[in-house]
């Protein structure tokens, strides 16, 4: 091979600053930042995710402790400013310290099945052929059923309580997860730029992680994101169905299944674990939403 | 060919892609897609290849850079074997020999900066970041973009024009020998595409640079190669150097291709008969000469066998080779020229 030197003898001298434009996830951000809708969802969802995390401290009454004679106040009463559950627990600590358990049976499986679909749907994608079809034929087989149902016949199997519902819905994750990575990965691929790598020299390792994975990240995110709100409302169903949480514990799926019965007495108290489901996943939903506009570049001006 | 000794030699590179279908999705045909071609590049000179869109062309320039395994052929970089025993492997060869794209959006990656697609080829072979980096900014000044405007840009922020010439750059980085510009300025307006040639042809000067140029556009080669080779459907049908093409064309379907060629001069209009229907489809090509099925001179011989790739009968050994079975001197008899 020629020296090589030879180019940079010709050149300009090296650049010491070079008046930058921003970074990709800079414009990402400031798209981000341009949209109202995206901030107010996610400052509620931080404000939802705090009020969890921070239980202890925005809630001083014990989410599990009632008093028999103060069952089902009705909203703003007196201590109870959301009333009290159908044993007479305060319903404001109980939807806080619930947040937790749903969160994590929200947020839990999506990440798993991230990690475990993402690295299958690389592979297929970039390997295809043989592969691909194997990897991907094993994930249709799940798609036969629906994904309550599937959720339902695992924890079936594996037994009742929260750890195993999660590992349920990661399970029924993985195969949309991986079918998104696959089709954005094998898109990817046959770009003229990931040709122009391997006709450089590049290894199959090297473009992956170089080419591949920085411009499949950002639309598997977007999806995940927009799975989130899916696994809160399977997990909560979950709990609903007496397959997740387990009372006394507080979780929002089991709040509403309990306060079922006191729908005529309390409507507005037996309405807010749902409320909460609803708002969170529609907030995890537009969140969602705007970060896939705010991730399109052509769309960027 | 030339008297120098050819920088790039193929010899019978064939590739056959399989067609899968049915129920057990076997392999129900065979697309000739490049069917036993042959070249030769001299070092220095530009061999321009033409021919219809599926001929072959595009699968011929990344069968050279192994982005696609051959089926059949040698493959000859400066005289050593690709592949072989003593020869050299398809790293070394890709080093030597690099190749721009017809999308300039798509061949770069829209999440690298201009500096970083330019520096990373240099950098996976292990040129240190900052001198890579520097090479990546002579470079962008060399094509034309001011290094302090564009090096920190990302492709949407380029017109096409401009990531064209990143790409030539990119191609650069390496330091190669040949460079393969397939289609490369076939998507650009025509004042941006003789901006990116000429500075091709500076670039070439400047680098010692060999270039094998494939395009459909006939006035872009014949502007700047200095050999043509027409293909049809896969195979080869004449050779020359530039003049003797476009000027004495020896096959019938270089002729209808060059009267098809737009011209704004009212006297070379076109009045030689048009080329008519579409390539036949190359999953079952005609016997014998391709080109029987659309030429007016087609005869018994032609759907017999293949015409060899060969000065015509009656000519003295010249440079300028053609497949064809009917004379020349018989074809203008014919045409009543």
């Amino acid at each position: 091979m020629a020296p090589l030197q030879a180019i940079g003898a010709i050149g300009v001298p090296p650049l010491t600053s070079v008046p930058a434009s921003p970074g990709y996830w800079r414009g990402v951000w400031r798209r981000l930042l341009r949209d109202p809708l995206t901030i107010g969802v996610t400052i509620l969802l931080v404000a939802i995710i705090l009020c969890a995390i921070f239980a202890p401290l925005v809630a001083t009454q014990d989410p599990t402790l009632g008093h028999v004679l103060g069952r089902l106040q009705p909203i703003g009463s007196a201590g109870h400013w959301l009333g009290t559950d159908e044993t007479g627990r305060d319903m404001w600590a109980r939807l806080a310290y619930g947040g937790r358990l749903s969160l994590l049976a929200g947020i839990a499986p999506v990440a798993i099945s991230l990690v475990v679909g993402g690295l299958l749907g690389i592979t297929a994608g970039y390997l295809g052929g043989l592969a691909n079809t194997l990897i991907m034929r094993a994930m249709d087989v799940f798609y036969a059923f629906p994904s309550i149902l599937l959720a339902i016949a695992i924890c079936g199997m594996l037994g009742s309580g929260l750890s195993n519902a999660i590992l349920a819905l990661a399970l029924v994750f993985v195969p949309p997860m991986t079918r998104i990575a696959e089709t954005v990965t094998t898109q990817c691929r046959g770009l003229d730029f990931v040709e122009a790598a391997r006709a450089s020299g590049t290894s199959a390792a090297q473009i992956i992680r170089h080419h591949i994975l920085a411009n499949v990240l950002g639309p598997i995110m977007v999806y995940a994101t927009s799975l989130i709100s899916l696994s809160i409302i399977l997990s909560a169903g979950l709990s609903f169905l007496g397959l997740g949480a387990t009372p006394p514990t507080p979780e929002w799926g089991l709040m509403l299944n309990a306060l079922r019965q006191s729908i005529y007495v309390q409507p507005y108290v037996a309405a807010l674990p749902g409320l909460l489901i609803f708002i969170t996943s529609m907030c995890f939903n537009l969140a969602s939403d705007g970060l896939r506009g705010a991730m399109d570049v052509r769309l960027a001006r | 060919m030339s008297d120098a000794p050819a920088l790039l030699r193929v010899e019978g590179l064939t590739k056959h892609f399989p067609v899968h279908g049915g129920p057990l999705n076997r392999r129900v045909a065979t697309v000739r897609a490049v069917d036993d071609v042959s070249l030769a590049v001299a070092a220095g000179e530009t061999l321009g290849i033409v021919g219809e869109s599926g001929c072959g062309k595009s699968t011929t320039a990344r069968l050279l850079m192994r982005l696609i395994e051959p089926d059949r052929g040698r493959l000859l970089f400066d005289g050593r074997e690709v592949g072989a025993a003593g020869g050299i492997d398809v790293t070394t060869l890709r080093r030597q020999m690099q190749m721009v794209f017809q999308d300039s959006y798509a061949s770069l990656n829209p999440r690298m900066t201009i500096l970083g697609s330019i520096a990373y080829a240099p950098r996976m072979h292990g040129l240190a970041a900052r001198a890579a980096d520097a090479r990546a900014e002579a470079l962008l000044d060399r094509v034309g973009l001011e290094p302090r405007q564009f090096a920190r840009r990302y492709p949407h922020e380029l017109s096409g024009g401009q990531r064209q010439r990143v790409n030539i750059a990119r191609a650069l980085a390496l330091q190669p020998r040949l460079v393969i510009l397939d289609e490369a300025v076939s998507a650009l307006d025509k004042s941006v595409a003789a901006q990116v040639l000429n500075l091709l042809a500076d670039l070439k000067q400047q680098f010692n640079l060999t270039y094998l140029f494939i395009s459909h556009d006939l006035n872009v080669v014949e502007y700047i190669s200095d050999r043509v080779l027409v293909m049809y459907l896969g195979q080869v049908v004449e050779t020359g150097p530039v003049a003797a093409i476009y000027g004495r064309p020896r096959h019938p379907y270089t002729r209808a291709l060059l009267a098809s060629k737009p011209t704004l001069d009212p006297d070379r209009r076109t009045i030689s008969l048009p080329l008519t229907g579409d390539p036949p489809n190359p999953i079952d090509p005609p016997s014998g000469c391709r080109f029987r099925t659309r030429c007016g001179f087609a005869d018994a011989v032609c759907a017999a066998r293949t015409p060899p790739l060969a000065a015509p009968l009656g000519h003295p050994p010249d440079a300028h080779l053609v497949a064809c079975h009917v004379p020349a001197a018989q074809q203008q008899a014919i045409h009543g020229h």
